[in-house]
Order: structure tokens, then sequence, then C-alpha cells
């Protein structure tokens, strides 16, 4: 379906539980809502699920808080102010506001943005070997088609995801070797606060503490993955304490890998939105305590702000419906909640950073950029032999970081290994040109490597 | 209820709403593309559409993300090798002139 018709209150581009809660509350006020989404159904990643038919005797196990995604979706089917639309995957947003999408131009007065986010992997040699998967693509594998990415699995990196990632993979029955945690989780004792006035993550947590017991999967923390080995595919891990010590050589068929998730927000950044680097090395649009980016009339929520998990994505969506619709009754609730589940969020970001010695283990030939097939030893000869002493020099001698995914997958690392990863790195490296997916045909004609 | 699809000339089965790479790797299958430099192998990576490793033809048309394509019934699904203009263009004997596009119009 092509939307050459008129105007919309809002158009709100994803729809997870962000922007779903952002359109189901905009709509209930009276307002015409476009939601917008690249997928074929309602929830984005947190309430992925399956096709309908498609089903396991544990499927409810993989599901936390699904009663909310219940009655945002009823909502949103019930209204008949709201056009959804699915598979229209948006690559630019133009003041005034024209969404750009795959199948055509919107035009809307409101924008929320809630695109989500992706996950943040650093390379290590083997990384690029089939059955090395992110944490999150794993999770999406399962939660979406019930399908396991391997039968005996280790899952690393660092950060909260990892556990249900480790749960669900257990519960839907592959052997999981080990969870490996790269940070020491001492920490957190020092932020009772944030963790007890959000009982609901404790509960989470102590969920899949729970459940790993009984499925004993072996959690062990201050430990990081330096190699992946395999011909063809995944045979084996190596996991060390970053040091290098404590190597241990682990037979698997799939990894699931993730060191935090990074805000997914290029539409914003295009348009000239304001943004900041978190203490996790993101980049996340600025927001004021109604969702407001610094263009007028631009929102964003949920991860696009920062991560900060499902509920803070909700009562976000929810603060940006209310002040488009300019009904501020129950909005001071709503970001007294977010602002405690942002308090403990940044907690959490403190205490999951990616271990710099990444960097120690890898080797010349060790692929950075994997669409470009850049290896680390051609980033080094930039550096060191050819003066690049930025990130944008680096890609234009390399070529890293401008591939299909446009920097997304190794934009940090390439940030750290040609800057140092300072503020200015990140932040440049944040930056991207479009919003995807560049035309595959207009990047065929730039493929031939001229060097 | 099931799909019947064909990888490389084997036929698979796949429950209908999964998507290409899923019904793949519940095939047994772990990477369907060769990388155009290095020639190496690659599958799935990201899984929502991000990273642009897990690329595959279908159906003769190559660049299809396959953690976010809908496996249909009949479908003709193929290693992809480099760009993927070589291998489907020999596939459907012809149209050397595709641009594999088949995403934006605007
Ligand atoms: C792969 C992955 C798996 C995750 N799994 C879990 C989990 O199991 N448990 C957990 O607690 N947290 C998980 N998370 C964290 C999770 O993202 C949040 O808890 C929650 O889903 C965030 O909600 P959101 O609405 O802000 O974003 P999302 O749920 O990510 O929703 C964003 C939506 O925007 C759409 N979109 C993005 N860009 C575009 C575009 N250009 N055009 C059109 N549509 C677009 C996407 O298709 C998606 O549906 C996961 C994150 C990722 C990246
Ligand atoms: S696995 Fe990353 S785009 Fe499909």
């Amino acid at each position: 379906m092509s939307v050459t018709d008129p105007h919309f209150d809002v158009a709100v581009i994803g729809a997870g539980p962000a922007g779903m809660s952002a359109a189901a509350t905009a709509a209930g006020h009276g307002l015409r809502v476009v939601l917008i989404d690249s997928g074929r159904q309602l929830g984005g990643q947190y309430f992925r699920h399956p096709a309908p038919g498609l089903t396991a005797p544990w499927l409810s196990k993989l599901r936390h808080g699904w009663s909310h995604f219940e009655q945002l979706a009823a909502r949103i089917e019930a209204s008949l102010r709201i056009d959804v639309l699915f598979e229209h995957q948006v690559w630019a947003i133009e003041p005034g506001f024209t969404v750009r999408t795959d199948r055509g131009p919107i035009a809307a007065a409101n924008v929320v943005l809630a695109t989500g986010s992706y996950e943040r992997v650093v390379p290590f040699p083997g990384w690029d070997l089939p059955g090395v998967v992110t944490a999150g693509g794993a999770q999406a594998l399962l939660k979406g088609n019930l399908v396991l990415p391997g039968q005996r699995v280790v899952v690393a990196g660092t950060g909260p995801l990892l556990l249900p990632v480790a749960a669900g993979l257990s519960v839907a029955g592959a052997k999981v070797l080990g969870l490996f945690e790269a940070n020491p989780l001492r920490g957190y004792a020092k932020h009772p606060i944030p963790l007890l006035t959000n009982p609901s993550k404790l509960l989470e947590a102590a969920d899949y503490a729970r459940r790993f017991v009984g499925n004993r999967v072996p959690v062990r923390s201050g430990f990081i993955v330096i190699e992946a080995q395999g011909a063809d595919s995944l045979e084996a891990v190596v996991v060390a304490r970053p040091d290098g010590t404590g190597r241990r050589r682990i037979p698997c068929d799939a990894l699931a890998i993730g060191y935090g998730l990074a805000p997914q927000i290029d539409l914003g950044l295009t348009l000239g939105c304001d943004h900041t680097l978190l203490a996790d090395g993101t980049v996340a649009l600025r927001v004021d305590t109604d969702q407001r980016t610094s263009i007028p009339d631009f929102y964003a929520v949920g991860e696009t702000a920062g991560i900060a998990g499902v509920q803070t994505s909700i009562a976000e969506g929810a603060i940006a419906g209310l002040v488009i619709a300019g009904d501020r009754t129950g909005l001071k609730a709503l970001r007294r909640r977010r602002d405690r589940q942002r308090t403990l969020a940044d907690v959490i970001r403190t205490q999951h950073p990616i271990p710099p010695a990444w960097r120690d283990h890898l080797t010349p030939d060790t692929v950075v950029c994997r669409c470009e097939e850049v290896p680390a030893g051609a980033i080094t000869e930039a550096v060191e032999h050819l003066g690049a002493t930025d990130t944008r020099t680096v890609k234009l001698l390399t070529r890293a970081g401008m591939g299909w995914c446009q920097g997304r997958v190794c934009g940090y690392a390439i940030a750290c290994l040609a800057g140092g990863g300072t503020p200015t790195d990140l932040l440049a490296a944040a930056k991207r040109p479009l919003a995807r997916p560049v035309p595959l045909g207009v990047l065929a004609g730039q493929d031939q490597r001229n060097n | 209820m099931s799909v019947e699809f064909s990888f490389d000339d084997r036929s698979m089965t796949a429950h209908p709403g999964q998507s290409v790479g899923a019904a793949l790797l519940a095939n047994g299958v772990r990477s369907w593309r060769t990388t155009r430099f290095g020639g190496r192998p690659r599958g799935l990576f990201c899984g929502i559409g991000v990273c642009f490793d897990c690329l595959v033809t279908v159906n003769g048309e190559p660049n299809v993300r396959a953690c976010l394509a809908a496996v249909a019934d009949g479908d003709v699904v193929s290693t992809q090798v480099g760009d993927g203009h070589v291998a489907s263009a020999t596939e459907r004997g012809a149209d050397l002139t595709s641009d594999g596009r088949g995403d934006e119009r605007d």
C-alpha cells in the first residue's frame, strides 16, 4: 500500500514497544497516526513473535510482560485512526515532515522516532565465521522463527541482554556451554537505590537466575572471547581474561555475542538532531523531559534516546503521545517512572563497558570491517604509515565502514583503532549519510575496489 | 502446513512465516554467501537486517537479506557468490543488465 493521502498528525517510525505506545496514546486522543515498520509485525525486538500457526511447548517461557504487548496491540488494532504500514523501510526524514520510505513519501506534522537499537560487537579473530551471531540476533531468530543458531552454544560479551538470551536458548533446547560476562558484577553493589526502586528488573533477573540454576548454565564473569576457530564454520571458541590469562577452548557450533546495544538514530542525525555521548560510548538523541529532540515536533522515544529497556520504551512512547496531543494528565507520573528507569539504565551502562583489551587480541588478518573485508593490518597501516589520525581518513584509505552496513557493525571498532576512541571519534562514527538501505544497486556500482 | 523450497538444488521444508535464513539454519545450512574479495563463507550475523552479512540469492534476485525475507512456497534459494551478479545472471541465462535493486523506488 502506498500512502499518497494527506497529512497525518503523527508519523511513528518503528512499531516496537516505544512506537506502539506512542501510536496508541496519540490515536487515543483523536490524532491521525501512521505507524511504520520495516518488518511484518508489531512488537519490535522485545515482543518479537512467530507467525501465526508456528508454536512450541516452551514458547510462553520466552515471554515476559506479554500482556503489555497484547494490550498495546489491541488498542492499535481497534483504532480507526492508525494506519499501520508494514514492510516500509524509512530511509530519510525531511523537514516539514516528509518521511521517505522505500514505497513512497508520507507527510506528517509530527514525527516520533522509535527505531530501537542494534547490537555492538567488537572484532576478534574468527568472528566472521558462520555460527558466530549477535546475542540479540540469536534471540530474534529464536523468538521470531523458533530456530536455534546451533545446538551447543556459548553466550558472551557484556550487558543485561546476555541473560535472557542464554535463558531462551536453554529453554528452547540448546546446550548452553557457558555465559561469559566480560565485566565483574560487584559494581552493582554500589548502586542499591536504583536497583531497589525498579523491582520489576530485579524480579526478571531473579527469574533468569533461577532458570540458570535449573538448567545448569555455567556463568563466569571477567572473561571474554578472544578467538573463534573453525575452517568454514564455527568449531570452537577460546575464552580468557581480558589480559589473555586463564585461556580455555570450548568446542561449540554457535557463539551468541554482544557488547551492549547502540541506539539506531541515523534518521534523527541526518535531520540535524542534537545528540549525546553516553557512558558506554554509545550515542543517543538528546531529548527533554517531554521526549522532544532539538528539532521542533520531532520526538525520540525508547532506545533512540539511549538504551533503557522495554518499560522505559513504553513509558516514553506514552509521554510523546500525550505531549503531541496536548493532554498533560498523567504526564507527571509517567515522567517519574521514566526517570526512575533511566537512572537504573545509567547505572547499568557504567557497569558494562567494552573491555579495551579487545584490541590486544586482534591479529593483522582479523577482519574488522566485515562488509568490505578490511583486516586490522590495513587499518594499522593507514594509521601508522599513512598518517591517518581520524575515522574519516581511515575510512577513505581503507574503505572500512563504507560497505552495506554503513559502519553500523564496525563503526565503534574503527573509531577506537583510528583515533583512540575519543568522544570526537565516537560521535563522528555515529554520523552516517543515509538510514539505508542505500539501494543495493547503487552500492554495487561502488563495489569495485580501486586499489 | 509447510513451505517447500530449494537451496542449491536440495529440496527443503520450512514453516510459513519463517525467514529464509531461519529456514536454512533449521535445515542445517550455516552459510549461503561467499564474500566478494576473500571468497569466505558467511551466514546469519545480526539477525535483524542491520549487517547485510546474510545476503542470498532468492528466485534469481541477489542481495536479499535472509534474516528479513520470509521464505515462500516454491522459492529457489541459491548461494550468493560475491555481489551475486555473475551467479544469478548465469542462473537466469540472461538479464546481465539487472542491478539487483528491488529496494528503493521513491
Ligand atoms: C536484536 C535485539 C534483540 C533484543 N532482544 C531483547 C530481549 O530478548 N529482551 C530484552 O529485554 N531486550 C531485548 N532487546 C532490547 C530491546 O530492544 C528493548 O528492550 C525494546 O524492544 C526496545 O523497544 P523500542 O520500541 O525502543 O525498539 P525496538 O523494539 O527495537 O523497535 C524498533 C522498531 O523499529 C523498526 N525500524 C527500525 N528502523 C526502521 C526504519 N528505518 N524504517 C522502518 N522501521 C524501522 C524495527 O523494525 C523495530 O520493529 C533486544 C534488542 C535487539 C537489537
Ligand atoms: S543477519 Fe544482519 S542483515 Fe541479516
